[in-house]
C-alpha cells in the first residue's frame, strides 16, 4: 500500500507533528493555568475572546485580504450565529453543538443571500452595500421582541477554553487549507485581477460568492461561541463598529495573511483588555496607534507573508507540499 | 389628522432632517471626488462643529450666526490639520490603509472628545424662538425654517465656490485627473486642503444645526448621522455635489416618512435597503454615470 | 468549417462605433493577424471574441456554436484563451501559481476534498504542479517557477501571458500585441516561440500586433482594420500592396508603425 503510505506522510509530517506539538502546549499551559487559580476569570475571558476575533479576523481576511471583497458586514453574520444558536440552546433546548451548527449554517445562508446580488458590486460601493446590510441585520434582531429585542437575551453559558480553543483551531485550520487548495487559488485570482481570472476560466462570481460564505459560515459559528459563552448577548455589540473592529484586526495583521490576522486579533484583544481600566483612553491609544501604523506600515505587520515554521523544516524544501 | 396634513407635515420634517444630512454628504462627497477616500471621520468632524457652537453660545454668549461661523471657521481648520496629519502620508498607499486611518482618526475624535469634553449628553440653548407656526394640523417649527434656508444658502454658496473661484476650478480640476493639473500648475496638496476645508465647514453648519434641532449634543452624536450621510453620498453618485444633495434630502424623507408611519424602529434599515437596491440596479448611484473599467 | 466565425459584428459605446460589422472568418490551424491604426478597434474585437463585451449587434461562432452573451470564463472553457495588451498577471503571485490558476478549469478534486486534505487533493496538487511546471520549462520559465510574476523581466512577463493562456488548454489562441516593448532581437525569438506552439499545441491563433516585420513574418493571411470596419483582407503580400492599407497608415507613417 505504497500510496496509503505517501498520503501518511504527506498529512503526517514533522511540521504538522511540531504545529500540533504547539497548539497542545498552548492549550494545556492556559488550562492548566486556569485550573490551578493562576489565571483568573478575566484573562480566561480575554483570551476566549482572542480566540473568537481569531475566528473573525482570519474569516474576514479570506474575504478581504485573499478574494480581495471590501465587505464590512461580519458583525451581521456574527450576530446571526449568536442570536441562532441561542435559538437552539435556549428556545429549543438544544445541545451547544446543534447550536453552533445551526448558527452557523444561518450564518452561511445569509451570506449566500447577500453575496449572490451584492458581490458585483466594486471597492467602496461593495463595503458600503454590506455595511448596509449588517446594519439591517443589526435592526432586524432589536425588532426581534421573540428574543429579547432591544433589551437583550440571556444565554446560558456552556462555553469553556476547551471548547473556544478547539473551535478556533478548527476554523483556522479549515480556512488554510482552504486557501491552499485550487479553489483557494480561484479566490486569489479574483483579487489580483478579476478580469485575468475570468479570461483564464474562472467564474469569479461563483468564487466570490463562495468565499464570501464560508467567511460569513465561521462569522456565525464566531456569533455561536460569543453568546453561549457571554451569557447576554444584545443587537447593540453587533453595530458596525465591531464589523470596523474586525477589519482593523485584519488590516493590522496585514492582508492576506492567516498569521498576521492571528496576530492582529491578539494583540487588540489583549490590549483592550489590559486598557479595560480606562475605557476611553483605550480608544483614543487604539486610534492613535492605527494611524501611526498606517502611516508608517500601510501594508500591517505581516503584508501577505506568512510566519512560517521553516526553521523547524530540517528536510528539503522540496517537501512543502504546495503550501507556496 | 387628514392624511394630506400627514404627508405634508411629514415633508417638513423629512426636509428639515433631510437638510443637514445633506451638508454632512457634500463633505464626504467632495473629499472622495477628489481622493477616492471615504473619510469615516468626517461625522465625528461634525460633532467637534457642534461643540464649538455649543461653547460659543453657551460660554461666550455669542448670538447663533457669529456662533456658527466661528464654529465654521475653526472646524475648517480641524480638517485640514487631520487631512495633513493622517491622511495625506497615505495618498500613496492602498485604499484600504487610508480607510483604515479615517476609522481611527473617527476612534480618535469620539473617544478623545469623551476625555475632553466628557461623556455626558449636553443641551444645546435654544437659539431660535420658540414660534411655531400653524396652518390646521400642520406645524412649521421657526427652528425648521431656519434650518432649510441656512442649507439653502450655503448649498448656493458652495456652487458658487465651485463654479466661479479659483480655488474651485482648481477643485474640479484635480477631481478629475491629479496629475493633469499638477502639471498645469495647480497645487494639488492645498487643492485637497481647501476640499477638507470647506467639507469640515459645512460639517461644522450641520452640527450646529443638528444641535439645535435635537437640542441636544454628545461626543458620539457623529456617528449615526455621519453613516446616514455617507449612506445619502452614496445613494445620489459618489463624488457628485448634487448626488449628495439629492441623496441627503431622499434619505431625510424616507427616515421622516418611515416614522410617520409608525415604523420608526425600523427606519434605519428601510434606508439601508433602499440604498442596497439602488446601488444593484444603478451601482453608481441615482445620478452616477456608470464607468467601465478599460481592458 | 471554420473555427471561428463572426458575422456583422458591431459593438458602440454610447453612440460611437468602435467596431461595424466585422465579418471574420478563421479556419482551423490558421495564423491571422490583425492589424490596424491605434484605436482601430482591434482590442475591442478580442473583448468581443473572449467575452468582456456583449456586442451590440452581430453573432460569433466558435466551433459551429454561438457563443456571444456568454460569460468570459465560459468563452475560456470552450477553449478561447487570451493574452492583455497591458499585461495583466496575477503581480502577487507566483510563476507557478499564475500558470496553476490557469489550469484550476480542469481540477480534479472538490472544495471539500481539498478542506479536509483527502488523499485526492495530494494527488490532484502534485500533478497539477508538475503539469505546470513542465509547462514551465517549455517557456524557459522554470526556474523562475518560484518568483512573483511582477518581479519578473518584461519580456518574461509577457512569456509568462501566453504560458498561462496556453494552460487554459485553448483551441483558439488571442494574442494581443505580444511583441509590444521587446527588442528586436527579444521579437524575433517571439516570432519562432509562436510558430513553434502553434505546431506544438495544434492551435489556432489570432494575433494583433503593431510590429509589421513580425505580422508579415509569421502571418498566413491578415485583416486590417481601420476606424473599427475591415479596409482589406488577404495575404501578407496583398496587403503590403493594398493602397488604402497604405493610406491608412500614412497618418502615424508605415515605418514607425513598429515602435509603438
Amino acid at each position: 500500500m505504497s500510496n496509503m503510505e505517501k498520503y501518511r506522510n504527506q498529512l503526517i509530517n514533522r511540521k504538522n507533528i511540531i504545529v500540533l506539538f504547539l497548539l497542545l502546549a498552548v492549550y494545556g499551559v492556559v488550562q492548566g493555568l486556569f485550573n490551578i487559580g493562576v489565571l483568573g476569570n478575566f484573562y480566561m475571558m480575554t483570551l476566549i475572546l482572542v480566540c473568537i476575533y481569531i475566528i473573525l479576523a482570519v474569516s474576514q481576511n479570506l474575504i478581504t485580504g485573499f478574494t480581495g471583497q471590501l465587505a464590512i458586514g461580519h458583525a451581521g453574520f456574527m450576530a446571526i450565529g449568536a442570536y441562532m444558536s441561542a435559538f437552539v440552546t435556549m428556545k429549543l433546548e438544544g445541545h451547544l453543538v446543534a447550536g453552533l451548527i445551526f448558527g452557523a449554517l444561518m450564518a452561511a445562508l445569509a451570506g449566500i443571500m447577500v453575496g449572490i446580488p451584492t458581490l458585483r458590486l466594486r471597492g467602496d460601493y461593495l463595503a458600503i452595500a454590506t455595511l448596509g446590510l449588517g446594519e439591517i441585520v443589526r435592526i432586524f434582531f432589536l425588532n426581534f421582541n421573540y428574543m429579547g429585542g432591544a433589551t437583550g437575551f440571556q444565554v446560558s453559558k456552556t462555553i469553556n477554553w476547551t471548547w473556544a480553543f478547539w473551535l478556533m483551531v478548527l476554523s483556522v485550520v479549515v480556512i488554510t487549507n482552504f486557501i491552499n487548495s485550487s479553489h483557494g487559488r480561484a479566490c486569489i485570482s479574483v483579487r489580483e485581477n478579476e478580469i485575468a481570472a475570468e479570461a483564464m476560466g474562472i467564474n469569479t462570481t461563483k468564487y466570490k460568492v463562495l468565499a464570501f460564505t464560508i467567511g460569513a459560515m465561521f462569522a456565525g459559528l464566531a456569533g455561536g461561541i460569543y453568546a453561549n459563552y457571554m451569557y447576554f448577548i444584545q443587537p447593540g455589540t453587533f453595530s458596525f463598529l465591531k464589523s470596523f473592529e474586525i477589519l482593523v484586526m485584519v488590516v493590522l495583521g496585514g492582508l492576506g495573511s492567516i498569521t498576521g490576522s492571528i496576530l492582529g486579533a491578539g494583540i487588540m484583544t489583549i490590549g483592550s483588555a489590559l486598557l479595560a481600566d480606562y475605557p476611553e483612553m483605550r480608544m483614543v491609544i487604539i486610534a492613535v496607534l492605527l494611524i501611526l501604523i498606517m502611516v508608517f506600515r500601510p501594508n500591517g505587520i505581516m503584508g501577505n507573508k506568512e510566519f512560517k515554521l521553516n526553521f523547524l523544516d530540517l528536510k528539503k524544501k522540496g517537501e512543502e507540499n504546495g503550501t507556496t | 389628522m387628514e392624511s394630506a396634513e400627514l404627508i405634508i407635515q411629514q415633508l417638513i420634517n423629512g426636509i428639515s432632517l433631510g437638510s443637514i444630512y445633506a451638508l454632512i454628504a457634500l463633505g464626504y462627497t467632495m473629499v472622495y471626488g477628489i481622493i477616492q477616500l471615504i473619510n469615516f471621520a468626517h461625522g465625528d468632524v461634525m460633532m467637534v462643529g457642534a461643540y464649538l457652537g455649543w461653547f460659543c453660545t453657551t460660554r461666550l454668549n455669542l448670538p447663533f450666526l457669529p456662533a456658527l461661523i466661528i464654529s465654521m471657521a475653526l472646524t475648517a481648520i480641524l480638517g485640514m490639520i487631520i487631512e495633513r496629519i493622517a491622511y495625506k502620508p497615505l495618498r500613496n498607499a492602498t485604499r484600504l490603509a487610508a480607510l483604515i486611518t479615517a476609522i481611527g482618526m473617527s476612534f480618535f475624535l469620539e473617544y478623545g472628545g469623551i476625555l475632553v469634553v466628557g461623556p455626558q449628553k449636553r443641551t444645546f440653548p435654544d437659539v431660535f424662538p420658540q414660534t411655531v407656526y400653524e396652518f390646521g394640523n400642520v406645524t412649521f417649527k421657526y427652528g425648521d425654517i431656519v434650518i432649510i434656508l441656512i442649507t439653502i444658502m450655503l448649498m448656493l454658496l458652495l456652487q458658487f465656490v465651485i463654479k466661479y473661484t479659483r480655488v474651485g476650478k482648481a477643485m474640479r480640476a484635480v477631481s478629475f485627473d491629479k496629475e493633469a493639473a499638477n502639471l498645469m500648475g495647480i497645487n494639488v496638496d492645498n487643492t485637497i486642503s481647501a476640499t477638507f476645508a470647506i467639507g469640515s465647514a459645512l460639517a461644522a453648519a450641520a452640527g450646529v444645526l443638528l444641535g439645535v434641532y435635537f437640542n441636544q449634543i454628545d461626543p458620539l452624536m457623529g456617528i449615526m448621522p455621519g453613516l446616514k450621510a455617507f449612506v445619502a453620498a452614496v445613494l445620489g453618485g459618489i463624488g457628485l455635489i448634487p448626488g449628495a444633495m439629492l441623496g441627503g434630502y431622499a434619505m431625510g424623507l424616507i427616515e421622516a416618512f418611515v416614522s410617520g408611519l409608525g415604523f420608526s424602529t425600523w427606519r434605519d434599515a428601510v434606508a439601508f435597503l433602499i440604498l442596497i437596491i439602488v446601488l444593484i440596479v444603478k451601482p453608481s448611484g441615482l445620478l452616477g454615470k456608470n464607468i467601465r473599467e478599460k481592458v | 468549417m471554420a473555427l471561428l466565425k463572426t458575422e456583422n459584428l458591431s459593438k458602440s459605446f454610447s453612440g460611437l462605433k468602435a467596431v461595424s460589422n466585422l465579418d471574420l472568418e478563421i479556419n482551423e490551424g490558421e495564423l491571422i493577424g490583425l492589424i490596424g491604426p491605434n484605436g482601430a478597434g482591434k482590442t475591442t474585437v478580442f473583448n468581443l471574441l473572449t467575452g468582456v463585451y456583449a456586442p451590440t449587434e452581430g453573432s460569433i461562432y466558435f466551433q459551429g456554436k454561438k457563443i456571444n452573451g456568454l460569460p468570459p470564463y465560459k468563452i475560456c472553457q470552450r477553449g478561447i484563451g487570451r493574452t492583455f495588451q497591458n499585461i495583466r498577471l496575477f503581480g502577487d503571485l507566483t510563476v507557478l501559481d499564475n500558470v496553476r490558476i490557469a489550469y484550476h478549469q480542469h481540477v480534479t478534486y472538490n472544495t471539500i476534498t481539498g478542506i479536509l486534505r483527502l488523499p485526492q487533493y495530494f494527488k490532484g496538487e502534485r500533478e497539477m504542479k508538475n503539469k505546470a511546471l513542465n509547462f514551465l520549462k517549455i517557456f524557459d520559465l522554470d526556474d523562475k517557477a518560484g518568483e512573483l510574476a511582477k518581479n519578473l523581466p518584461y519580456g518574461q512577463q509577457r512569456r509568462l501571458e501566453i504560458a498561462r493562456a496556453l494552460a487554459t488548454k485553448p483551441s483558439l489562441l488571442l494574442l494581443d500585441e505580444p511583441a509590444a516593448g521587446m527588442n528586436p532581437q527579444e521579437t524575433h525569438n517571439l516570432m519562432e516561440l509562436i510558430r513553434w506552439i502553434r505546431e506544438e499545441f495544434k492551435l489556432t491563433i489570432l494575433l494583433i500586433e503593431h510590429d509589421m516585420s513580425l505580422v508579415m513574418g509569421v502571418c498566413e493571411r491578415i485583416y486590417v482594420l481601420d476606424y473599427g470596419m475591415v479596409i482589406a483582407h488577404g495575404t501578407p503580400e496583398e496587403i503590403k500592396q493594398n493602397p488604402r492599407v497604405i493610406e491608412a497608415y500614412l497618418g502615424e507613417g508605415l515605418s514607425d508603425a513598429g515602435t509603438e
